[in-house]
């Protein structure tokens, strides 16, 4: 049996003295996709950042395609797991071309410049979120919605094994919510890579993901399937706000009560 | 931008160096024409023009290039290690120290040879003060600028202190040093050795430096050792300010608008940003002196004052052209 793309062991995560979740036993397998729900400072982001050794964390209790963190360099890592994150920043001017070039750059090894087939990747990426048309602007002037698909065209441009994705719903639009979200989800099936997500979204999290992780906040967190961690029962603990949902011909529509 | 305008802008800009070297050996107090000077440099015969070109006129050409292109350089660097476009070499306080260092030597009278040293132990002082105060643990950018300015402001005041306590012979030569001037100005071999040593090790880092500019997190995640690559640019800028700032003074505006000029062109890929910046910058200074050696000959201007004068127009020009096309 292959190992899974990424696991977790026992792992803890926290800041300063705050334990945002303990003995943390994940395991994401190609193919599939995990969003991560919790309230606000519950430790979403800080999961994310730990799998790229972007926060201090016991690197040796998560494994990478069956290998420990501790084992990675940064590039390698670069190349297998690519982030989304949730804030851009561009205070030095580049173009939308530029930007999304920088997602080849782990794979371009020393005096390395781009070929043709980087390029290709590029252009690609930009066409798959509708920006084909504006690879010579300058970044300052998009949308927020505009710089948001960019960041996911830089991060298919990258095309890691293991997706990481802060919050993909940020400044979208609801048709380009689903339309990024089934475009990842069917990326992540066709190539055999995985999805991890950290969203607000319950909704758009039991439409495109088959686990949920839903952090307490205070050390503790339900993790399965996402039909039985979805329960109103859970949710509404998780919140700390009464959560309900009706059920729809597309599944299960979740809404806070109170 | 495709590959094939960035190579014409290297290309103009090469020719642009070429044209500077030419105006700034034959123009002068005694204009040399070209034909002369082309004889003159590859058979040198002796004479008043053989005096000229080669102990004053190519020595001074020499400090120009090498000063303009390591502040164009430096400049570069750390506007991406600040990611503020506002940043320029002296940002941190090296220049401060240096000019605490050179104004000190001129006020004890110590012989005039010391100025250098003097400028270049202040400077290494400065680096050291800063990043002992901010580099110690997790230092962000905006820490480490705030500590710059703060270090600046101190030498500031200890320049201020020194100008007004000292008789007004010294203050002449205190206010040259201290708006840039290549009169005295001395070149060895190791300035070139740096400068050539500083681009290759800058170009070899041009991609991380691309990454480094969408912010310290953008670049961990693209595969960039973040911090062993603040502390390389952090201590290379450095070092290439005090370098030039102990050959020339602190001529200012050079690190700031080079790099500027440079992006609104569209060379915004280091690799590409960073040699045409030195090749630029080279340039600029030797233009701004051939101006400074004669627009009031035969009387000097110092340098600072022509790249100030230049650079703003310029500047401004660019960037008002910048914003009406995009």
């Amino acid at each position: 049996m292959t190992s899974p793309i990424v696991r977790t062991r026992q792992l803890r995560l926290q800041i300063g003295d705050r334990i945002l979740c303990d003995q943390l036993n994940l395991s994401v397998a190609a193919g599939q996709r995990m969003a991560v729900l919790g309230q606000n400072g519950s430790g979403k982001t800080t999961l994310l950042h730990s799998l790229l050794k972007l926060c201090r964390v016991d690197k040796s209790r998560i494994e990478i395609d069956g290998r420990a963190l501790t084992h990675w360099s940064r590039r390698d890592l670069a190349k297998t797991v690519g982030i989304l994150f949730q804030e851009n920043q561009d205070d030095m001017p580049a173009t939308v071309h530029e930007t999304v070039m920088l997602g080849r750059l782990p794979h371009l090894s020393g005096w390395r410049w781009e070929s043709e087939s980087d390029f290709a990747l590029a252009e690609n990426a930009l066409k798959t979120v509708g920006l084909e048309a504006m690879t010579g602007r300058n970044v300052s002037s998009l949308s927020g919605g505009e710089r948001q698909r960019l960041a996911i065209a830089s991060l298919l441009t990258q095309s890691p094994k293991l997706y990481l994705l802060d919050e993909p719903s940020n400044h979208l639009d609801i048709s380009f919510q689903i339309k990024t979200l089934k475009l990842l989800t069917e990326t992540v099936i066709r190539d055999n890579s995985a999805l991890i997500m950290a969203t607000h979204d319950i909704n758009l999290a039991a439409r495109f993901c088959d686990q949920i992780l839903l952090l307490n906040g205070d050390g503790t967190y339900t993790l399965g399937p996402a039909t039985e961690v979805l329960t109103d029962v859970t949710l509404s603990h998780a919140y700390n706000c009464e959560i309900r949902h009706v059920a729809t011909d597309i599944g299960k529509l979740y809404f806070p009560v109170t | 931008m495709s590959p094939f305008r960035q190579y014409s802008l290297l290309s103009a800009l090469t020719a642009l160096l070429v044209i500077s070297i030419i105006i700034a050996l034959s123009s002068g107090s005694v204009s040399v024409p070209v034909s002369t000077l082309w004889q003159q440099l590859w058979q040198p015969t002796p004479g008043i023009e053989q005096q000229i070109l080669w102990e004053l006129r190519l020595p001074r050409a020499m400090a120009a290039f090498v000063t303009g292109g390591l502040l164009a350089l430096s400049g570069v660097i750390m506007q991406v290690l600040l990611r503020n476009p506002l940043a320029d070499p002296y940002i941190l306080g090296i220049s401060g120290g240096a000019a605490v260092g050179a104004l000190a030597v001129i006020l004890l009278g110590v012989a005039s040879v010391w100025i250098s040293q003097a400028a270049f132990a202040g400077a290494l002082l400065s680096v050291f003060v800063v990043f002992g105060l901010a580099g110690r643990q997790q230092w962000s950018a905006t820490r480490l600028l705030l500590t710059g300015v703060v270090v600046s402001a101190g030498w500031g005041a200890l320049i201020n202190v020194m100008l007004t306590t000292s008789t007004s012979n010294n203050v002449q030569s205190m206010l040259f040093w201290l708006m840039g001037d290549l009169s005295q100005s001395q070149t060895h071999g190791w300035h070139f050795v740096l400068l050539s040593g500083g681009l290759l090790l800058i170009l070899s880092q041009a991609q991380a430096l691309n990454a480094l500019a969408r912010g310290e997190l953008m670049a961990a995640a693209l595969g960039v050792n973040v911090t062993r690559l603040k502390l390389l640019l952090y201590f290379s800028a450095s070092i290439l300010t005090a370098t030039a700032v102990t050959v020339a003074g602190s001529v200012g505006f050079v690190g700031l608008v080079i790099p500027h000029m440079l992006r609104l062109l569209g060379a915004r890929d280091h690799r590409w940003l960073v040699p045409c910046s030195v090749v630029l910058g080279g340039s600029f200074l030797l233009l701004a002196d051939s101006l400074a050696r004669t627009i009031v000959a035969p009387q000097q201007l110092p340098v600072g004052v022509l790249t100030a004068m230049i650079g703003v127009p310029a500047f401004l020009f660019i960037l008002h052209q910048g914003a009406r096309s995009s």
